[in-house]
């Protein structure tokens, strides 16, 4: 069976700039252009442009109360100019997805899903707010992501007011007549922007960003290592529809607020989480020695099984092999000695606390 | 002796009853930057075609193949320290093992350096 792959606006670009390009998530994306290690090196020193046009964007315009149900975050708390991380949740309280939330005006939700999920997310939100609310999907636009300690300097030279924004803010923004939809956040622990442009001119800004000698274009492989330096989850690894947010260590996602009303999906399971600590965890690892640990290895401890990685490489900026995985409770305090069963050798490791390499936000 | 290459990958150059082998420069620079390379103990006897070592890169793990069958009689234990050795010199610096041939027939049906290139056309 061979499913035909999409191709986003940046397709043409990728493969001028000499991208190895690889199929993710249905749409052919660029892997590496000059190589993992350099890149994911330029992103934590200057800056990257990704394209990540793949993902699922969407408006919700309406009553908002019905896509609430199904997420954790409080909306009525999220202002005008504000974005949130929140997760989309199934009846059981596991993750369907992680998301991004924001209110770039006052004409409603703008939504960003990933790629892998969005046919699935945006399905079960438009049954959800049918009658009450409009889902609009935004196929017509791209998304970039351009994340560094110099994206700030770039986007002052090209937009000065989007460069006002702080951490988690977002709104529209006009540069050279375009209309983008900006927010200061990311994916790689730092600084940096997400801009939602119109398809047919995404592919012109994408070249305006990199005519800036400190932008260099990323490829997946490197933003695959700067999101686990960071400590962030990948959707359909580090978390799944079987999956609590308790688990997945995202309990700070879930609102105060909301945890108060407990009107969420699967509300029992999680409250009960929080309360009680759930029997597995989520947790940051440390490997004392030089081989990295892949997805799927076990974890044991004194030769038993306790758990298993979920995301593990190696992390450049670290300089060492890292990983983050699924512990059962006893074994997930930082600190705990464990061992990864690397083609069937113990290899030492290091429960630890997560990010890897600190986040650098710009919180103004 | 000339080196003799796999279509795997690996190259090996035998001298008398002794060869050296490593990964093609074509193979360093499909992996990328190689963080661990995880090599045999001295002593295992492989036959051809035989998991041999592991290659790790940032992205992922990839298997080596031992060219020949034979009797591991050294690695190159500078990788540990350097696995990036095998970006730099594939060829020479970053070799992986050396491997006791006990069928020195099994080279003449392997590619030759000519033969090699047609392949990684």
């Amino acid at each position: 069976m061979t499913e035909t792959l999409k191709r986003t606006p940046l397709y043409d670009l990728h493969v001028e700039l000499g991208a190895k390009m690889v199929p993710f998530a249905g749409y052919e994306m660029p892997v590496q252009y000059d190589g993992v290690m350099g890149e994911h090196n330029h992103t934590r020193e200057a800056a990257g442009l990704f394209d990540v046009s793949h993902m699922g964007q969407a408006r919700l315009i309406g009553d908002e109360s019905a896509l609430e149900k199904l997420i954790t975050a409080d909306l009525a708390a999220l202002k005008p100019g504000e974005q949130k991380y929140t997760l989309l949740l199934n009846s059981e309280g596991g993750i369907k997805d992680d998301l991004m939330v924001s209110r770039p005006d006052d004409e409603g939700l703008f939504l960003v899903v990933n790629a892998a999920c969005k046919r699935s997310d945006f399905d079960y939100i438009l049954e959800a707010v049918k009658g009450v609310a409009e889902l609009v999907e935004l196929d017509g636009r791209a998304l970039l992501a351009l994340q560094g300690p110099q994206a700030g300097a770039v986007m002052a030279e090209i937009c000065p007011d989007a460069a006002k924004l702080v951490f988690m803010q977002a709104g529209w923004f006009e540069i050279d007549g375009l209309r983008l939809m900006i927010s200061r956040s990311g994916y790689t622990g730092e600084d940096g922007f997400e801009i939602s442009v119109a398809n047919a001119h995404a592919s012109d800004f994408a070249r305006k960003l990199l005519s800036d000698e400190r932008v260099k274009p990323i490829g997946l492989g490197a933003r695959d290592s700067l999101r686990l330096e960071a400590g962030l989850c990948l959707y359909g690894h580090d978390m799944d529809e079987t999956t609590s947010p308790i688990e997945a260590a995202l309990t700070w996602a879930v609102a105060k607020s909301r945890r108060e009303r407990a009107d969420f999906p699967g509300a029992e399971r999680i409250l009960k989480d929080i309360a009680d600590k759930p029997a597995k965890k989520r947790v940051g690892i440390a490997l004392k020695d030089r081989a990295p640990a892949r997805e799927g290895t076990e974890i044991a401890v004194n030769g038993e099984v306790v758990g298993v990685v979920t995301s593990g490489g190696f992390g450049p900026t670290v300089g060492a092999p890292i990983a983050m995985g699924f512990v059962a409770k006893d074994y997930a305090a930082p600190g705990t000695q464990i061992d990864l069963m690397v083609r069937g050798k113990a290899r030492p490791a290091e429960v630890v606390k997560t990010p890897f390499a600190p986040h650098r936000f710009y919180r103004g | 002796m000339s080196t003799r290459f796999t279509k795997d990958h690996e190259w090996i150059r035998v001298e008398g009853e002794e060869g050296v082998m490593g990964i093609t420069a074509y193979a360093a620079e499909q992996l990328g930057d190689v963080v661990f390379v995880e090599l045999p103990e001295v002593g295992k006897t492989v036959s051809q075609g035989d998991e041999l070592a592991v290659v790790e890169s940032v992205k992922a793990a990839s298997e080596v193949y031992a060219p020949v069958s034979g009797e591991v009689v050294a690695v190159n234990e500078a990788l540990e320290g350097e696995p990036a050795k095998v970006n730099e010199s594939p060829d020479a610096e970053g070799w992986f093992v050396k491997i006791k041939l006990s069928d020195k027939s099994q080279l003449d049906a392997m590619m030759d350096e000519a033969a090699y290139a047609e392949h990684t056309k």
